[in-house]
């Protein structure tokens, strides 16, 4: 009995925070006064920045109000509830905004912070090369200081939105003699330039939603080093943690509103742009939410087997769920996040392929077909050709389980032999 | 759904855990699993005594702590870590949250009072020799008023219970029933188990004697109410076998040198600790999400349920098997401790019904 008294402080007493309830109906009041539909996207965009309210989390000097995450969720919910349009977040822009604020120059932050959240700027990255996926940090395109500016030879690849961008966050290799992670350099490049051409890449199912990127003595300005030479992987490393942090945003952040409006009309296509290259991904994940209709429309739910996989598929897919709740209920809570977090970029390639298993089970036959000879005017086939993509993209599933082992678990890495030597002298791809 | 636990219930957790990690190290559980009761009452009244544990879910009405089925998931999953050898689950689990479900009110006045401060040890006898852990694999009869005829098998503690809650059927239907332990007519005899952390018996009854418990012919509802509620609970407590296991696991292989090096350096290590990581967590959730569930009666709670029982199940065999593989030769020795969680997750596996029983369960709760 020695718990009744400690143990029964509810839940509604923590969560109770004065701060929340305060900021909530600080930013309600200000959209209340200030949100309308009929201004231009920028237009409202410039205002809400100005405001604070457009990115809480940030500093005071650049546009935020130094909040922490959970409050800026608050902060999305409000908006979210009057309808109000956000910064612009979608694409790489979210990527190279954060990037700049850590690590930018105070000319950089000024010339591009405003412009990126406004959504005038939009942005792809420039780091995966076809002699570097994984290890990234082998990156082989190289930067050569000539007179007055950087000179960029080599060629990227899976670069996302490249054929719209106007800005490319590059990795690039400045020191050849110092071991692979110190002689990188990260830039800001003008993808309008005569040195830049951009390719589209088709992959296995049909689409084209990356580019290859290649450089002919392309230039980068000096003032468009982005920290200092040599230090371009930690710079990256802010890049990446912040694209695997929002990526579970792509279907949030990605959904435009059908109500009138100027604001929503700029906003919607916007997003018919910028969303373009993604519109396959719901099917790359596997799609397991079609599972259960779909064999009650081919009548496999009838057999024993199959209703054994598909109760597993959706075990794997609400338990995937459940662990991504667990991990934002803490993050609200402002707890450390325990393992549950680090888990969500494998576990749904663990879904996604059970899924593809799944659909080819109830399908039988037909899943051999494609286009509009297939199921659903080709939906089933396009998600059986599609999940390969999820476990390799943004990190393999290879890649994941060294995070989380030595990460998360703390176990030791395997030895190198790699980082200890000039990068010259470091075995590499031949690239033809 | 509660997707977090509060301050409280870390903190309960905490004490729990070191509360246990002293009273229940493997070699107290290796001491209690050669004896034939399974458990020592003076380690039962510790528990009881000191944290109230017997009590945790019941109403305060009949004795209780009046907690609900998360704080009761927390006990289990703590107790699943330590590999706690007493009657819990048979006392706590299955026989009061029988009774809560099935009892009259002046019923449960009088049966829960002593089962909340452990005085009374109960336990639930509904599964036959033909081991189906459905409503229609009960063929016990109760005829007159009322006397039983017929096995139960696969009785946790019922050698040892004092009180025995049976499931059977009389004219009128699916019926519960309370028994004294030592009622004339009824034989026990311990099962020689798998998994000797958890005794089982075997119980004839020879036209014993009974007293009917809730409504003749009523105990439809409340035995799958029961049933519902215990696979909650066993998903918890695995979750804590398999978490202990895990970790477990994890500390050999970066004390086990082989090749010159730390076998947790190798990758073909830590890949299968961080498939391990992703088992457990899964379960964990969903685990969490069922006693969230049952908390809040949730009407997805059946389905719910024996997703967590399904998931848990596999998760601990899995991260069983893959715990004995790490250990290498050493973890198939009887010295080791591995192979203690390993027999609970195989019992665990069965008991209640095993993952393909209770997936096919979910789908048809879901109307799949």
């Amino acid at each position: 009995m020695v718990f009744r008294s400690c143990w029964f402080l509810s839940p509604e007493v923590m969560m109770a925070e004065p701060a929340e309830a305060a900021v909530r109906a600080e930013v309600r009041a200000w959209l209340e006064a200030n949100w309308n539909p009929d201004y231009g996207l920028v237009e409202w965009r410039n205002k809400l920045i100005d405001s604070g309210w457009g990115v809480p989390s940030w500093p005071k000097p650049w546009f935020g109000r130094e909040l922490p995450m959970a409050l800026e969720m608050a902060v999305e919910e409000e908006m979210q509830r009057i309808g109000a349009v956000g910064v612009a977040k979608t694409g790489i822009r979210r990527l190279a905004a954060a990037t700049l604020l850590a690590h930018g120059s105070e000319d950089q932050k000024r010339r591009f912070l405003r412009r990126s959240l406004t959504g005038e700027d939009t942005w792809c990255q420039l780091f995966s090369e076809p002699g570097s996926g994984s290890d990234l940090a082998g990156a082989t395109t190289r930067a050569e200081f000539k007179g007055n500016r950087w000179v960029i030879n080599g060629q990227k690849v899976w670069t996302t939105s490249a054929h719209h961008a106007d800005w490319g966050l590059l990795l690039a290799r400045t020191d050849w003699d110092k071991p692979k992670h110190q002689g990188l350099s990260y830039f800001v490049l003008d993808i309008h330039q005569p040195g830049v051409e951009v390719r589209p890449l088709r992959q296995m199912n049909g689409y084209a939603s990356f580019n290859q990127v290649f450089f002919t003595d392309a230039e980068v300005p000096p003032e468009n080093l982005v920290g200092e030479v040599g230090r371009g992987w930690a710079v990256a490393t802010t890049t990446l943690m912040h694209e695997r942090r929002g990526a579970d945003g792509i279907s949030r952040w990605g959904k435009s509103s059908d109500r009138p409006g100027r604001v929503y009309e700029e906003e919607r296509a916007e997003n018919a742009t910028v969303m373009e290259p993604y519109k396959w991904y719901p099917q790359r994940a596997g799609r397991a939410d079609l599972v259960v209709e779909r064999a009650k429309a081919t009548g496999r739910i009838n057999d024993p087997v199959v209703r054994q996989e598909i109760a597993r598929l959706l075990i794997l897919a609400k338990t995937a769920e459940w662990t991504a709740r667990r991990a934002r209920a803490a993050q609200l809570q402002g707890r450390p996040p325990g393992p549950e977090g680090s888990l969500g970029k494998l576990v749904g390639s663990h879904v996604a392929r059970a899924a593809a298993r799944v659909h080819t089970l109830i399908t039988g036959a037909d899943a051999m077909l494609a286009g509009d000879d297939a199921p659903m005017d080709g939906l089933i086939a396009e998600i059986l050709i599609s999940v390969p993509a999820g476990s390799i993209a943004g990190g393999t599933d290879e890649i994941q389980r060294n995070i989380i082992s030595e990460r998360v678990l703390g176990m030791p890495k395997e030895p190198r032999t790699d980082n200890d030597r000039p990068f010259r002298d470091v075995p590499k791809n031949l690239v033809v | 759904m509660q997707f977090s636990n509060t301050q409280e219930q870390e903190e309960f957790r905490s004490v729990l855990r070191r509360f246990l990690e002293e009273k229940s190290p493997p070699s107290v559980v290796r001491r209690l699993m050669e004896t034939e009761a399974g458990w020592e009452r003076e380690s039962w009244r510790e528990l009881n005594q000191q944290l109230g544990l017997t009590a945790v879910h019941i109403p305060e009405a009949y004795g209780g702590q009046g907690f609900g089925p998360v704080e009761l998931g927390i006990v289990l999953e703590e107790m699943g870590r330590a590999l706690l050898c007493a009657p819990y689950f048979a006392s706590t689990v299955l026989a009061a949250t029988a009774i809560m479900q099935a009892g009259t009110e002046a019923q449960k006045r009088a049966l829960l009072p002593d089962i909340a401060s452990g005085e009374t040890i109960a336990t639930l006898a509904f599964t036959e020799p033909n081991g189906r852990w459905d409503a229609d694999g009960i063929e016990m009869r109760a005829t007159g008023r009322y006397r039983l005829d017929g096995v139960k098998s696969f009785v946790l503690d019922g050698h040892t219970a004092d009180l025995i809650v049976v499931v059977a059927r009389s004219e009128k239907g699916l019926s519960f029933f309370t028994v004294s332990g030592n009622a004339p007519g009824l034989t026990r005899r311990a099962l020689k188990v798998l998994d000797p952390t958890r005794k089982q018996a075997r119980l004839e009854f020879r036209g014993v004697e009974a007293e009917l418990l809730g409504e003749e012919g009523g105990g439809a509802e409340p035995f799958a109410r029961t049933m519902t509620l215990a696979a909650v609970g066993l998903a918890n407590e695995m979750v804590g076998g398999a978490e202990r296991l895990r970790q477990s696991a994890l500390d050999y292989a970066n004390l086990r040198v082989q090749f010159g090096r730390a076998i947790a350096s190798f990758q073909s290590m830590k890949h299968k600790q961080a498939d391990m990581l992703v088992d457990v967590e899964l379960a964990k959730s969903a685990a969490y999400c069922a006693a969230s569930a049952a908390a809040e009666g949730d009407a997805e709670l059946p389905a719910i349920a024996s997703l967590a029982k399904a998931c848990a199940a596999e998760a601990y065999m899995q991260t069983a098997i893959h715990t004995i593989q790490i250990h290498g030769g050493i973890g198939f020795t009887w010295d080791n401790d591995s192979h203690l969680w390993f027999k609970r997750a195989k019992s665990s596996e069965v008991f209640l019904g095993d993952p393909t029983y209770h997936r096919e369960l979910m789908m048809q709760v879901w109307g799949a």
